[in-house]
């Protein structure tokens, strides 16, 4: 297929994934907002949202408090940044309808509809009426982008860089999110086994990640145990059976990535197949042991580093 | 030539009779609540949106919905009976062959300057003669592969309507996927009627344009691979490109994505450089070649005509056929079909004054109040005069910009156009249309039954363009 139409459709999936996982730890932050908190906490919460995508600079500019509000319209609706669902939903359309060729038709109308059904909640309030509920909406638009690909496409290469685009982004959010949340435990409390001090504030803590992920009661079910942060970081980093973890995310992204090799492509999938393994091989006392900030940093330099020579092998 | 003619009803655009082509049809509408063709309006629009039916306003590019518009559909079809239709479709095929010839004339021998049917000075001074193409054979010496021929229907004093060719669309012409998308609405709107009516299909165009693609590929290949080349998603017309590459399953490309290596041309893959033989492309000539057209043009590819003049990929149009399709060429096609067919027209032109011509000029100056005056080379309804709708003043500004420059110009008698009963906002009301069908050759020249419909939607107007408020209808062809 044409390289700017692998380009286009790895894009695409990039940013529906992107605004999925927004969606859902705006919607995490939200709901535990709704809890009794002290101000600090509160405002710990959403600013360590901005922070996991990198925008405390854009954002510190635009508006002068951290709060509920301001986050929210700054992720959701602001157009000025790149990063936010707004921003998102409108470059999946576009790239969407730069290749609709390449597409079904059901994508295609999904991604079509989905940016503009966006628009006309925004316009008519969604977000001050009811967050959680946007919030679930963008979550299955995301769905249903995912389903409609894999239920009418035919499984060319349209299709597996679709999918490598999924794969990519959402072990880049699940990365994020898990760093933000042990860095800042890792500063406040000097290590993270100190951190059962506070039984119940910790359970709310990790159970946010959890579901943020769609991870809660899958924790239970893998686990029968109570919430521990430890368990929590296995299970988003090594369950391969964990469809958000980051040894899934790259499991998959490595099988689609084979779908499509060719002779350029050589030392990329030689990379991704070395941190397949060390994902596929790690545990996580040792991952612990070593920190896990610099385990994750490390990873997300990865990851970057692969969307770099996808573009360079397949997409330019 | 001035009396009004209905497509449906015999006693005039108000007043009932129907014609027997139609009656079943108005049978159907007489019942249907007006409620219910609103209910079915909304529909159409909320499902077109869906699909993204849409075309870019020119210079416009935000990427929001403000700037794609949906070109309004209309739930009332325009009819044609077989018998109408079977020889509008022989004239067809006879006037695009003529003019298929003509091209290949003018590129080659230009007998027809030589034996004087056609002043050489129109052609040679053409800006639409490419002298790039001089002595350039290309496959089956088929140049307009894709032609477009807008036709209109008028009526005379006897209460019959005769159809005329407005003009020939011989470059890049557009619409067929609203011909194809507006047929696909119908039935989804009202199955019933397909149930109730021999309507010809009309969703195998895709395939007869693949087919005619890949029949003229350059000599020697043997499975052609074809691709669509687009401007790119802000040109007005990317959904009919991305739509039409969709439906035949061919890459949809830009000129970015070609390039030109050892005389071939090839388009960049993620596995690798992969060759391109027919190109059928969306795109003026100016734009195809930065080394040969407008050199500052960044939307096709360098190098693209040496290989195609080489025979080594197919360009669909080829270069050069606006010289046939140019207004000023128009009042000598149906001497075209006599000279290279040695037939009678079957279809009509509309009769035209030419106002290069002394005579001609002198008629058209003293009678702008009714005609209508066109500039040779525009194009979508800009520049020209229709003289019953202007005011004394726009007469009198365009009378000036005719003194001055008068081989600009051709002026024709203002066509009485058919009225089709139309959904409006007041309800059912007659509204002006014409026919745009369109017309494939390859190693033979094929068509699909009809074309695309289009509607002046305001009232008294004769401007059916989408760009000026025009909007489109099914349309049918009753087989017998």
């Amino acid at each position: 297929m044409l390289s700017r139409t692998a380009d286009h459709l790895f894009w695409l999936s990039r940013y529906i994934e992107r605004a999925e996982n927004t969606a859902r730890m705006l919607d995490i932050a939200y709901q535990t907002s709704l809890q009794p908190q002290s101000v600090e906490e509160s405002e710990q919460t959403w600013r360590s949202l901005v922070s996991i995508s990198e925008l405390n600079g854009l954002f510190g500019a635009k508006y002068s408090a951290i709060n509920a509000r301001n986050v929210m319209e700054f992720m959701v609706a602001d157009e000025s940044n790149l990063s936010s669902i707004f921003n998102c939903l409108r470059a999946a359309r576009e790239n969407a309808r730069a290749v609709r060729g390449a597409l079904t038709t059901e994508v295609w109308e999904t991604m079509n509809q989905t940016w503009l059904e966006f628009r006309r909640l925004l316009r008519e309030g969604a977000l001050a009426r009811d967050p959680s509920q946007l919030f679930e909406w963008v979550k299955y638009r995301s769905h249903l982008s995912r389903g409609v690909t894999v239920g009418t496409m035919l499984q060319d290469e349209a299709f597996h860089f679709i999918r490598i685009g999924s794969f990519l982004e959402r072990a880049d959010n699940t990365a994020r999110l898990l760093d933000v949340k042990f860095y800042r435990q890792e500063q406040a409390q000097g290590e993270p086994e100190a951190a059962a001090h506070d039984a119940a504030r910790d359970f709310y803590y990790w159970s946010a990640v959890l579901r943020s992920v769609s991870g809660f009661e899958i924790y239970r079910k893998v686990y029968s145990n109570v919430i521990q942060p430890e368990k929590v970081a296995e299970l988003l980093i090594l369950r391969p059976d964990m469809p958000r973890s980051l040894s899934h995310c790259v499991t998959r992204m490595q099988a689609n990535l084979k779908r499509v090799a060719n002779p350029q492509s050589g030392e990329t999938l030689r990379r991704v197949g070395r941190l397949e393994a060390e994902l596929a091989f790690g545990r996580i006392d040792e991952i612990l042991a070593d920190g896990l900030h610099p385990f994750l940093d490390g990873f997300l330099a990865e990851v970057a580093d692969l969307g770099v020579r996808i573009s360079k092998d397949f997409l330019a | 030539m001035q009396t009004a003619f209905d497509e449906m009803n015999a006693a005039g655009p108000t007043g009932g009779l129907t014609r027997a082509h139609y009656e079943s049809y108005a049978r159907w509408l007489a019942d249907q609540p007006e409620s219910l063709m609103r209910e079915r309006r909304e529909q159409a629009e909320l499902i077109f949106r869906r699909v993204g039916i849409t075309f870019a306003v020119y210079g416009d590019k935000d990427s929001g919905e403000g700037t794609e518009r949906l070109i309004p559909f209309d739930l009332i079809p325009r009819v044609i009976p077989a018998a109408e239709w079977t020889s509008m479709q022989a004239g067809l095929a006879q006037r695009v062959t003529a003019l298929n010839r003509f091209i290949h004339d003018v590129y080659h021998d230009q007998e027809i300057l030589k034996a004087g049917i056609v002043p050489a000075d129109e052609i040679l001074n053409n800006a639409q003669f490419r002298k790039e193409m001089m002595g350039v054979d290309v496959p089956g010496g088929v140049y307009s592969h894709i032609a477009g021929v807008d036709i209109v229907r008028a009526g005379h004093a006897d209460g019959s309507g005769h159809y005329y060719v407005l003009e020939d669309n011989l470059r890049v012409p557009s619409g067929v996927s609203y011909m194809l998308e507006n047929r696909k609405m119908m039935m989804r709107l009202f199955p019933e009627l397909f149930v109730n009516h021999r309507i010809a299909p009309v969703a195998h165009y895709p395939d007869l344009l693949l087919d005619t693609l890949r029949s003229v590929a350059p000599s020697g290949v043997a499975d052609p691979t074809v691709v669509v080349l687009t401007p790119g998603m802000y040109n007005s017309a990317y959904f009919e490109h991305a739509f039409l590459a969709q439906q035949m399953g061919v890459e949809l490309v830009e000129g970015q994505d070609l390039f030109v290596d050892g005389g071939f041309v090839y388009m960049r893959t993620t596995r690798g450089p992969k060759r391109v033989d027919v190109i059928y492309r969306r795109l003026d000539d100016d734009f195809l070649d930065p080394k040969v057209f407008r050199a500052d043009s960044q939307l096709g590819c360098a190098g693209l005509v040496d290989a195609y003049k080489a025979g080594k990929v197919t360009l669909s149009n080829a270069i050069g056929t606006g010289i046939a399709d140019d207004k000023s060429i128009y009042p000598y096609v149906p001497k075209m079909i006599e000279f290279y067919l040695g037939e009678k027209p079957i279809l009509q032109n509309v009769p035209t004054y030419v106002c290069r011509e002394k005579d001609d000029l002198a008629y058209t100056l003293a009678h702008l109040p009714e005609l209508v005056v066109k500039e040779v080379h525009g194009a979508g309804g800009y520049g020209m005069l229709v003289g019953p709708a202007a005011t004394k003043a726009e007469i009198e500004a365009f009378r000036a910009q005719l003194v001055a420059n008068p081989s600009n110009y051709i002026a024709q008698p203002t066509l009485s156009l058919s009225t089709c009963p139309t959904f409006v906002e007041s309800g059912i009301a007659p509204r002006h249309i014409d026919l745009r069908p369109f017309v494939l050759s390859g190693s033979s020249v094929r068509m699909v039954p009809g074309g695309l419909t289009r509607v002046a939607l305001k009232e008294g107007s004769l401007v059916v363009n989408s760009s000026q408020g025009g909007g489109t209808k099914d349309t049918w062809v009753l087989e017998d």
